[in-house]
């Protein structure tokens, strides 16, 4: 029996569920009754937190761009994000004269609330989850599919041909990030011999960064490509598409769109921790639950401040070229380290854990090291050929006779 | 296993409820002056020429070929992942067997040309 501050979400769930039965409820309902009131706490608990990530992530851009960011209102400008979100209350909403209504007015919706369905499976710590689907990382595949999809209708809806053009994109990129990512999640399942996230969870007295680094690095760029970041921000590429599918959007349901977008990126990096950083595990979390929420938090911070920076350094890829990373890299390097883990997992199946972590560990990174020589290579041909093939503008200094 | 769904069900219309109540409120709450000029489509400044919803590019079809054949591949591939502790060395070669074929195919697809983008 663990100590009510050690678990105390699960001491109010216990609480709460026997106030409910004194009622004189039957238990069937009052399940349902649970179930409504933790889905609704959870789902606002994560909309109110992205008040807390813009401000965090506006702040290390402006650090990352030598500016202040936010500074102005409460102590480092925290209740920043506060004064912008009472202001897009009363803004006005201006739909665009031809929209179609339905697919203009459902996308907004539709993209918060595909991110949102992530967190029903997200295990936060040893004894607080939404639901433990056996099908759990399948689902997250299908709730990411949802969140490009109302980026399609978005920009199909808003009669705009910047925004078609940015739908065309998102679907682009659908069709191909899709792919290394569901391939390459088959690793952790395989380890976890599960597809539920708390097994998963469970699973890893090693990391599966440290036995599946390739398949790690795989999930990670796939994952920032469908949130739509630098360095894969063509779908709503400022310079080019002047704003992309969010073009004709004011108001709050523009505010929906930059809700989803902040919560998405912070649900991969949990997402992320979770599959290959451990989750809530770590000395002490078995005993005390609310250590492991801890340890999930920081982990999630360390993945996000990654995908920050990748953000504020990286420029952003042409969509050939990020078909080409899609295509003729990521997939194939995918399928290949499917095979080969599979086979060398089942070659040493026999031996120590920590010997078998250190060989699959050994035999990911002469994977990985192969792919870059090949890469390197093939970089190397593109780039002669270029030189060699195009005549070049020289500038020469000619000073003025006179 | 039933009320495990009946949870993604519940947290499915909160979902959906939130945002929705969200943008509800704030069209309550905001003023309402449309006028033509304002809900015109925003272009840069150009009139809008010609009709929006066109068709999609061809070459979407010869992608979506392709990641209709991976995502199939998926779906075999998830339930071998699973069974794959109680599995037999000759059944994972199997598997292995199975997912060369699909690189072959992905090596055939880029030979002939269908993943140059343009």
């Amino acid at each position: 029996m663990t100590p009510v501050w050690a678990d105390p979400i699960n001491y109010i769930i216990r609480l709460l569920r026997e106030l409910l039965i004194g009622w004189g409820l039957p238990p069937d309902l009052t399940h349902f009754v649970m179930s409504l009131l933790g889905g609704f706490l959870l789902a606002t608990g994560a909309m109110m937190f992205v008040i807390f990530l813009i401000w965090y992530e506006r702040k290390l851009i402006g650090r990352i761009q030598d500016r202040l960011g936010p500074n102005r209102i409460g102590p480092w400008g925290i209740f920043q994000p506060f004064a912008d979100m009472l202001k897009i209350f009363i803004k006005e909403f201006i739909t665009p004269a031809g929209a179609d209504w339905l697919p203009y007015n459902l996308a907004p919706v539709l993209s918060v609330g595909s991110v949102l369905l992530i967190w029903a499976v997200i295990p936060f710590m040893v004894s607080v989850y939404g639901v433990d689907l056996n099908v759990g990382v399948l689902y997250l595949i299908a709730a990411g599919g949802f969140g490009v999809l109302s980026i399609l209708l978005a920009g199909w809806g808003s009669n705009n041909k910047y925004a078609l053009l940015g739908g065309f994109r998102a679907i682009a990129m659908l069709l191909s990030y899709e792919v290394p990512m569901v391939i390459c999640l088959l690793i952790p399942v395989m380890y976890a011999q599960s597809m539920s996230m708390n097994t998963i969870v469970k699973a890893q007295d090693v990391w599966f960064i440290v036995t599946a680094p390739v398949a790690a690095l795989i999930f990670f760029i796939t994952s920032v490509a469908e949130i739509g970041r630098a360095p894969f921000d063509l779908v709503e590429a400022e310079s080019e598409l002047v704003a992309g599918y969010n073009i004709e959007y004011s108001g709050l349901k523009f505010g929906m769109f930059f809700v989803a977008e902040f919560l998405h990126a912070f649900t991969v990096s949990l997402l992320f921790s979770i599959l290959f950083l451990g989750g809530w595990r770590g000395p002490g979390a078995e005993q005390i639950p609310i250590l492991g929420f801890i340890y999930l938090v920081i982990k999630t911070f360390v993945v996000y401040l990654v995908v920050i920076l990748l953000r504020g350094s990286l420029p952003r890829f042409r969509i050939d070229q990020m078909m080409d990373i899609n295509w003729k890299i990521l997939t194939p390097l995918a399928l290949v380290i499917v095979m080969v883990t599979a086979l060398v997992d089942k070659a040493v199946s026999g031996l120590d854990s920590l010997i078998k972590a250190v060989i699959l560990l050994v035999i990911n990174l002469i994977v990985l090291y192969i792919t870059s020589y090949l890469l390197k290579q093939s970089s190397k041909r593109l780039m002669a050929r270029k030189v060699v093939s195009e005549k070049r503008p020289v500038a020469v200094y000619r000073p003025e006779q006179s | 296993m039933l009320s495990d769904w009946l949870y993604v069900g519940i947290f499915f219309i909160i979902a959906l409820f939130l945002p929705a109540a969200a943008i509800t409120i704030a069209t309550i709450l905001s003023p309402k002056k449309p006028n033509p000029v304002k809900n015109s489509i925003y272009e840069c400044g150009m009139e809008t020429y010609g009709d929006t919803w066109i068709q999609f590019k061809a070459q979407y079809y010869i992608f979506a070929f392709i990641f209709l054949v991976f995502d199939v591949e998926a779906v075999f591939l998830y339930p071998w992942a699973v069974a794959y502790g109680q599995l037999t060395l000759f059944a994972v070669i199997e598997a292995i067997i199975f997912i060369a074929i699909l690189l072959g195919g992905l090596l055939y697809a880029w030979k002939k040309g269908c993943l140059e983008w343009n």
